[in-house]
C-alpha cells in the first residue's frame, strides 16, 4: 500500500503578522511547525504503516525552508519526502496550490492520499478536496476513524452533530481532523536517519502543469484586505460557590439577551 | 569556535521537550509524593529510542552523540529530576560502561537490549563503608571453576529495585588494593543476588535507590568486564561520563525552577503590581540567569569533548561541581521568590529544591570533584 500525505509548514503563533501591501503572511521570524491537522493525517498514515507495512511519502509545496517540516515528518517515521518548490509558486491561492500538489501526486504511486482538514494560517479547508477533484478521486473529509479491509475503507466522518459511516474504495483522498488520533513524537533514531535521507526537490519543470496556472497569476482569489482580530477585553474572574456562580452566569446571559 | 547545535540536536531537544511536557510533567508530583517508580515512562522512552541515544545502531542504540543524550537528560530534568536520573544511570553508568569496556559477546548479550530499552540498567560501586573512598570495597569475588562467587553488599544503587542488568564491582584480590577490584555483569534473578532496603529519600523520591545483596552469588566467568583487577579504572572512567549526565540533570533542575520563577514573577501581584517589577527581585533573576548560562556552557563543553574524543575527566568534574551548586542555589532562591506558596506542594519548586541537593552528592560529592580538578591542576 502506498500512502501520500500532504503537509504544510505553518507559523506557530496566533499572532500572525500580515504584510499590509500584499495581504499575505509574513513568515520570517516566526517559528514554523507542521500544520496540526496535517500531523493527524500523517499519524494515521504511520499507523497504517505500522499495521500493514504501507509506504508513506510526505509532500509539501512551500519555500526551501519547508524542508524542516519534511525532515520532522521523516523523523516521525515517514519513508520519503518530496519538496515542491519554485519562486513561480509564490502567492498561490488554494486552487493554484492544489493544482501543483495534484500534478506532483500524479508522478507518485498511491492508494490513499491524506491531507489535514485545514491549515491554521489560511483556514480554508479547500486544498484537500481540490486535489481530489483535479485527480478525479473519491474523497472523504472530516475523517475521525479509518478501518481498512483490502481495497475497501470504512470511514467515520464527523458532522457537526453526529457522524456518518462511509464505505469507499481506494484510490481515495481523506482529510483528517484532530479527533482521528494523537500524533506520535519524533523518534530519536529516526531523527538521525531523517537527516541521512535525500529529500526529492521538484520545481515547476519537474511536474506536468501549465505555467500560467502557477502562483499569483494562476490564483483567482484576490485578497482585498487582511486584518488581525481586535483583542477581546480581559474576562471577569469571579470567586464564589458553584451555585452562586451558576446564578451569576445566568443573570449575565439574561442581561445580554442570550437566554 | 562554533556554538550552533546540529539539526539533529535541535530536533532531539524539541522532541524530548514535547515528550517531557506531555508524558513526564503531568505525573511528576504524584510519583514524588508516592515514591512510585514510573515504569510507564521508561517504556515510552524505549519506544522512542531514548534509552540508547549515544550508542551505535548495531548495538541497539539510536546512533546519536553524547551531547544529544545530555540534552535529553536536561530536558527531562526540567520537569522531573527522577526521570532524568533514571535515564542517566541507565545510559552512562550501565550501557555506557558496557559500550566502552564490554567485549563483543557482552555487547551482543547485554548492551543491545539495554540500548533498545528492553532492559533497564544499574551500576553498583558504593558500599556502606566505601563511598568517596571507593577503593575500600569489601564485596568479594572468588573464582571457582567457571564462576565467580560474590559476597557482600552495595548501597544507594540507582534503579536498584527495577533494573534487569547490573554492573557490580568486587574485590578479586584484597591484597592488591585498587588493582584487586573487578567489574561483573549481574542479571536480576541470579541465585544469591537479592535487593535489600529501599531508601526513603529527600528528593528524586520516585527513583528506586536500593541495597544490593550478594550471598554466594554465582556469576558466570564470562561476565567479568575487562580484565581481572582492572575494575577500579573502569568504574572511575565510567563515572567521568556519568558526571556529565548528573551535571545535565542539575542544569535541567535549575532551568526548570528558573522557568517557573519567570512565570510566577509575571503573574503574582503585591503592592498593586507584578512582583517582577521590583528591582530587588529582578537582580536575583539576573544573577540566576548568568549562573545557569555558565553552567550550561560547562556541561555542553564536557559532553562535546567526549563526542570529539578529547579528554573530559576534568571537564566533567567542573561541570558537575558547578551545575549542582547552581541547581541548589537557583532552586533555593526560587522557593524564596515564591514566598509561602513556594514552600507548599501546590507548586513544583519545593520538589525541585529537594531534588537539587542530591546532585551535589552522588556520582562523586562536590568535594570529590574538587579533588579531581585540583589534582589535575597540581599534577
Amino acid at each position: 500500500m502506498n500512502i501520500i500525505v500532504c503537509i504544510k509548514q505553518v507559523p506557530d503563533t496566533n499572532e500572525v503578522k500580515i504584510d499590509p501591501v500584499t495581504g499575505t503572511l509574513i513568515r520570517e521570524g516566526v517559528p514554523s511547525i507542521i500544520n496540526p491537522d496535517d500531523k493527524n493525517a500523517l499519524e494515521e498514515a504511520l499507523l497504517l504503516k505500522d499495521k500493514y507495512d504501507a509506504h508513506v511519502t510526505v509532500i509539501t509545496m512551500g519555500p526551501p525552508q519547508a524542508e524542516k517540516a519534511l525532515r520532522e515528518a521523516l523523523s516521525m517515521g515517514a519513508d520519503e519526502a518530496v519538496l515542491i518548490t519554485d519562486r513561480a509558486f509564490g502567492g498561490a491561492d488554494t486552487l493554484a496550490t492544489s493544482r501543483v500538489l495534484a500534478a506532483a501526486i500524479q508522478k507518485l504511486p498511491y492508494d490513499i492520499v491524506f491531507a489535514g482538514r485545514q491549515a491554521i494560517d489560511g483556514d480554508t479547508a479547500q486544498v484537500g478536496p481540490e486535489i481530489a477533484e483535479h485527480l478525479s478521486l473519491s474523497q472523504v473529509t472530516y475523517v475521525e476513524k479509518v478501518e481498512i479491509e483490502g481495497r475497501e475503507l470504512t470511514i467515520r466522518r464527523a458532522l457537526e452533530d453526529g457522524y456518518e459511516v462511509i464505505k469507499v474504495k481506494t484510490p481515495v483522498l481523506l482529510t483528517a481532523i484532530k479527533e482521528l488520533n494523537v500524533p506520535r513524537y519524533m523518534n530519536v533514531k529516526y531523527i538521525y536517519e531523517a537527516f541521512q535521507k535525500e529529500i526529492k526537490i521538484w520545481n515547476s519543470d519537474d511536474i506536468d502543469i501549465e505555467k500560467s496556472l502557477l502562483g499569483l497569476g494562476g490564483s483567482p482569489t484576490k485578497v482585498r484586505k487582511s486584518m488581525t482580530k481586535d483583542v477581546k477585553g480581559k474576562g471577569e474572574l469571579i470567586n464564589m460557590s458553584p451555585k452562586e456562580a451558576a446564578e451569576y452566569a445566568v443573570a449575565k446571559l439574561k442581561e445580554k439577551h442570550f437566554v | 569556535m562554533d556554538f550552533t547545535f546540529t539539526r539533529e540536536q535541535e530536533f532531539i531537544r524539541q522532541m524530548v521537550r514535547e515528550f517531557a511536557e506531555n508524558e513526564v510533567k503531568p505525573i511528576a508530583a504524584e510519583i514524588d509524593e508516592t515514591e512510585r517508580f514510573p515504569m510507564e515512562t521508561v517504556e515510552k522512552m524505549a519506544k522512542y529510542n531514548m534509552m540508547g541515544i549515544p550508542f551505535p545502531v548495531q548495538y541497539g542504540g539510536a546512533g546519536g552523540d553524547n551531547l544529544s543524550y545530555i540534552m535529553a537528560v536536561e530536558e527531562l530534568s526540567k520537569v522531573c529530576a527522577t526521570t532524568g536520573v533514571i535515564l542517566s544511570a541507565h545510559t552512562s553508568l550501565c550501557a555506557g560502561l558496557l559500550h566502552q569496556f564490554g567485549n563483543a559477546a557482552q555487547k551482543e548479550k547485554y548492551l543491545i537490549p539495554l540500548a533498545k530499552g528492553e532492559k533497564l540498567g544499574a551500576f553498583g560501586l558504593t558500599e556502606p563503608n566505601a563511598g568517596t573512598d571507593a577503593a575500600g570495597q569489601t564485596t568479594t569475588a572468588r573464582l571457582e571453576g567457571d564462576y565467580y562467587v560474590l559476597n557482600g553488599s552495595k548501597i544507594f544503587i540507582t534503579n536498584g529495585g527495577v533494573a534487569d542488568t547490573f554492573v557490580v564491582f568486587a574485590m578479586t584480590d584484597k591484597s592488591k588494593g585498587t588493582r584487586g577490584i573487578s567489574g561483573f555483569i549481574i542479571e536480576k534473578g541470579y541465585p544469591g543476588f537479592s535487593i535489600g532496603k529501599k531508601e526513603n529519600k529527600l528528593g528524586i523520591r520516585a527513583s528506586s535507590t536500593t541495597e544490593l545483596i550478594f550471598e554466594d552469588c554465582k556469576v558466570p566467568k564470562e561476565n567479568l568486564v575487562g580484565q581481572d583487577g582492572k575494575g577500579f579504572g573502569i568504574a572511575m572512567k565510567t563515572l567521568d561520563g556519568g558526571r556529565i549526565g548528573i551535571a545535565a540533570q542539575a542544569l535541567g533542575i535549575a532551568e526548570g525552577a528558573y522557568e517557573e520563577a519567570i512565570k510566577y514573577l509575571k503573574e503574582r501581584k503585591q503592592f498593586g503590581k507584578n512582583i517582577g517589577a521590583f528591582q530587588g527581585l529582578q537582580w536575583i533573576i539576573a544573577e540566576l540567569d548568568v549562573k545557569i548560562e555558565a553552567a550550561k556552557h560547562l556541561v555542553y563543553k564536557a559532553a562535546w569533548n567526549k563526542d570529539k574524543g578529547l579528554p573530559y575527566s576534568v571537564e566533567a568534574a567542573r561541570a558537575k561541581l558547578y551545575a549542582s551548586e547552581v541547581a541548589m542555589d537557583v532552586t533555593t532562591k526560587v522557593v524564596q521568590l515564591f514566598g509561602g506558596y513556594g514552600y507548599t506542594k501546590d507548586y513544583p519548586v519545593e520538589r525541585m529544591m529537594r531534588d537539587a541537593k542530591i546532585t551535589e552528592i552522588y556520582e562523586g560529592t562536590s568535594q570529590v570533584q574538587k579533588m579531581v580538578i585540583a589534582g589535575n591542576a597540581l599534577k
